[in-house]
């Protein structure tokens, strides 16, 4: 029997319309976990080096995390992995919501999509009735109201269902992936749409099993019990009205200015009545107490719901208020775009009108306010008409395919992908390090566990680390309390700092579970519910598999380098790994360069970024070695020019 | 034998403005009625469900009563602070109009027991497992009305019901897991 999985895969192919349902092997559960290290297996074997995104070869994977549909609390997040046109490279996406837990009760741990349907089509799960079903009455249908419709269409409120809007059937590179309130960001809407698949409707009512039932619901009910009383966990954002920080410290417009004293007291005022008065309720996630998401309902446009920096993007972008981001937010819910990546587009598009690289007649009928400029082209976006036609390809792209200086309006992204809004002073090693090295293309997906800046006050820090349970390692205590100025740490510290933030964020995509009471949240007040502590019990307890820390440090550590290597495997070098240049004011080339190259030793990859044969060896990759080799990216006598095998487990 | 005149009655209190439809109960229930106790998840299986659209903002957590053969054949429409409700949503019935409440494989109904066991719960596990506190337990003395015992014919009547429902084996098989749960 298997515990905490269901074995099984779904293999869907959308060319030949053929539907399996395929079992897997359980020790590839014990290497990769499931959700993203197991799609990033998938995706390295299946899907060879030189296919174009857009090739019917190319992969579009869904997956439960391994928690899935146990009893551990906030294992919600569905993982979406599939290679990206924006950035040629393997595509991080998650939701929360309840479709993976759905998914795991209809049987399956997670679907892989190939081919592309003649024309737009959903899937349709129910237990083992799988059907590719038509879906041309879909098409331009928004998002939720697509859910809505298809409930009423299959009968049954209780299906859940992920869908595209008209950005991801035009192939908009922003386009998203929506679930009722929750969105899958960074590139997979695409695909999805490029495969002209509109939906996937499932409903599960079969069981999931758990290997010591027992002790497992004891331990998460303690968890759960924890989450609902602490404050150290769950987005902050959902109830603190002082919002100060990103608007005082995040650039506006095309991630250029800063207002640093924007925030006031009568604003706040003013955005909390906007708030309240148009607020239907909190929600949250399968399974967890906390209350994340608010759902605002404003006058004349959908209802949507939003989480975090979400409420911010549009009308910094626009340099308006809240109202517009409320007013834009269900629109382009609807629509299916990533609302991080598109104001980007949209603020660059309208800075190169002002620098006259784009005219009026690139625009035509365009209003003359900010607010009708941002609604203009987001309509102009999503349908691929006139300028947003190239739009709709990225920041990126658009300013390659725009030429004329256009390239120099694209500073703000890195691998191809828009970052966050952020221009700083001087230069914070960890941060480069992640900015630089993530493959999860935004510094959310990288940050977490390490706290952002030191406490001014060696009480403080003592008090702070005195209830540290989720260091993986006492060292962090002393790092912590040894730690003054914020750029003032050794190198040595910032690579362990930075991989612990990474090892974070690479369990919860492969178990399930949500940055918010996880991988994201340490970092601000150091109590979160799940850590390396806590992990591989209730990973053993679900699963019967042996797991102890060790053991899931090294499985971090294999899937992080097989991410690695699937990008690798499609040209990603050490050239490609720049945060953008004026993400800092101040910045010293020779320092960050040397830097770089002390953190891809200590990973265990060579001046490249790629991963050496030893490495690879020592976590049971030798297969990737291999292949590395014969693709003539690693060369056979380079054996490990690493400077230690960061590979031992037993650092941790 | 005579019964005595106060009875306990056991209320789960539902707030459904803090309902957040994140269905820990579904999950709590499902695992606490699973046989060996907690050893599968299926929130299908769960005598609570929440009636839940996001879209309309509805969340409804509704706590499975009796098995009824046929729908109703009128239902109300609840207007309450501006949303429209189904009367289906405050109905626990297991009813041939949903699959709420029967058991996903066999088709035969499910009902809340208010989670009796041996040693009892200090609160049904549901009400545990709700973090929002949009669900809480209270008990309550009631007068016991004087209670007409049922013939045996009706018993019967009913029995034959279900029989020509579900056929004699899954009846059979129901009533002895019934048997057993409550001799236990
Ligand atoms: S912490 Fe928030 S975002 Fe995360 S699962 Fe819970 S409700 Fe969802
Ligand atoms: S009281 Fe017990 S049996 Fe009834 S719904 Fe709640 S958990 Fe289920
Ligand atoms: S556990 Fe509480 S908040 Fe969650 S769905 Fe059930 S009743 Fe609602």
């Amino acid at each position: 029997m298997r515990y905490a999985e269901t074995g099984f895969n779904l293999e869907i192919d959308l060319s030949r319309g053929s539907i399996e349902k395929v079992q897997t092997d359980p020790r590839e559960t014990a290497l990769y976990l499931g959700g993203q290290g197991m799609a990033a297996k998938i995706l390295f074997e299946r899907v060879p080096a030189g296919t174009d995104p857009f090739s019917p070869d190319n992969l579009l994977i869904f997956s439960t995390g391994l928690l899935h549909g146990t009893p551990a609390p906030a294992a919600n997040r569905t993982v979406v992995n599939t290679f990206s046109p924006q950035t040629n490279l393997m595509s991080h996406s998650l939701f929360g919501g309840f479709f993976g837990p759905e998914l795991k009760y209809a049987g399956y741990d997670r679907i892989i999509i190939r081919g592309k349907a003649p024309d737009l089509v959903y899937l349709c799960i129910h237990n083992d009735k799988v059907e590719i079903r038509d879906a041309k009455h879909l098409r331009g249908k928004g998002s939720t109201e697509t859910g809505d419709l298809l409930k009423k269409e299959l009968k049954d409120q209780k299906v859940q269902v992920a869908a595209i809007g008209l950005a991801g059937e035009n192939r908009v590179y922003m386009a998203s992936i929506e679930h009722n309130h929750a969105s899958a960001a960074r590139g997979v809407g695409v695909i999805m749409g490029d495969k002209r698949l509109k939906a996937i409707a499932v409903r599960g009512t079969r069981e999931v099993n758990i290997a010591k039932p027992a002790e497992m619901f004891q331990v998460c009910q303690d968890i759960h019990q924890k989450m609902a009383a602490s404050n150290d966990c769950g987005d902050w954002m959902a109830t603190d009205e002082d919002d100060s920080f990103h608007h005082n410290h995040f650039a506006w417009g095309n991630a250029r200015t800063r207002i640093k004293n924007y925030w006031s007291d009568e604003l706040q005022e003013r955005w909390t009545r906007w708030k309240y008065e148009h607020m239907d309720r909190q929600t949250g996630c399968y399974n967890c107490p906390k209350k994340c998401r608010n759902v605002i309902n404003w006058p004349g446009k959908p209802r949507f719901g939003y989480k975090c920096f979400g409420k911010d993007t549009y009308h910094m972008a626009a340099f308006l208020e809240l109202d517009f981001s409320y007013e834009i937010l269900g629109v382009a819910q609807e629509y299916g775009v990533d609302s991080y990546a598109t104001p980007q587009v949209i603020a660059f598009a309208l800075e190169l009108l002002e620098a006259g690289i784009l005219t009026d007649k690139d625009f035509p009928g365009m209003p003359a306010d900010s607010r009708g400029r941002f609604f203009y082209l987001l309509e102009k976006i999503v349908r691929r008409e006139g300028i947003g036609d190239i739009l709709a390809n990225s920041v990126s792209h658009a300013a390659r395919l725009i030429g004329n200086g256009a390239e120099a309006f694209d500073h703000n992204t890195t691998k191809k992908f828009e970052q966050l809004p952020i221009k700083l002073g001087k230069l914070n090693p960890a941060y480069f390090l992640m900015i630089a090295t993530g493959e999860k293309m935004s510094i959310t997906q990288i940050e977490g566990s390490f706290p952002q800046d030191p406490l001014p006050t060696p009480e403080e820090r003592k008090a702070f680390v005195d209830k540290w349970e989720a260091v993986p390692d006492e060292k962090f205590k002393k790092y912590f309390m040894e730690w003054v100025k914020r750029s003032d740490i050794s190198d040595e510290r910032t690579c362990e700092i930075v991989d612990w933030n990474e090892a974070m964020h690479y369990i919860d995509d492969s178990i399930g579970t949500c940055g918010f009471v996880s991988s994201f949240r340490g970092q601000f007040g150091g109590g979160v519910p799940y850590h390396m502590n806590n992990i591989p019990q209730i990973i053993a307890l679900a699963t019967g598999m042996e797991m102890d820390k060790a053991r899931l440090w090294k499985t971090f550590q294999r899937i992080r380098t097989l991410v690695r290597a699937v990008n690798v495997k499609r040209g990603l070098r050490r050239k490609d790994e720049r945060p953008p240049e004026d993400h800092w004011a101040v910045r010293d080339e020779k320092y960050e360069q040397e830097l770089l190259s002390k953190y891809y030793a200590f990973k265990g990859w060579n001046e490249q970024g790629i991963p050496t044969r030893q490495t690879l060896e020592l976590l049971d990759l030798d297969y990737v070695a291999d292949e590395l080799e014969e693709d003539g990216i690693l060369s056979a006598d380079e054996t490990g020019s690493a400077a230690q095998p960061v590979a031992e487990p037993a650092k941790i | 034998m005579a019964l005595p005149s106060k009875k306990i009655v056991k209320e789960i209190k539902v707030d459904i403005e803090k309902c957040t439809g994140c269905r820990a109960c579904e999950m709590a229930c499902s695992a606490f009625h699973a046989t060996p106790r907690y050893s599968t998840i299926n929130p299908a299986k769960s005598r609570i469900r929440i009636v839940a659209d996001e879209i309309r903002d509805e969340y409804v957590p509704l706590r499975a009563a009796d098995y009824t053969p046929s729908e109703c054949t009128g239902r109300h429409v609840y207007l309450i602070n501006g949303k429209e409700y189904s009367e289906c949503s405050f109905c626990g019935a297991s009813c041939p109009s949903r699959d709420y409440f029967v058991e996903p494989d066999s088709g035969l109904p499910l009902k809340c027991d208010m989670c009796e066991s041996v040693p009892p719960l200090a609160e049904p596990m549901c009400v545990q497992v709700c973090g929002t506190d949009a669900l809480t337990y209270v008990e309550r003395e009631e007068d016991r009305e004087q209670k007409v015992q049922p013939k045996r014919g009706q018993i019967e009547v009913g029995l034959e019901y279900l029989v020509q429902q579900y056929g004699i084996d899954a009846v059979a098989e129901s009533l002895n897991e019934l048997a057993r749960v409550k001799k236990a």
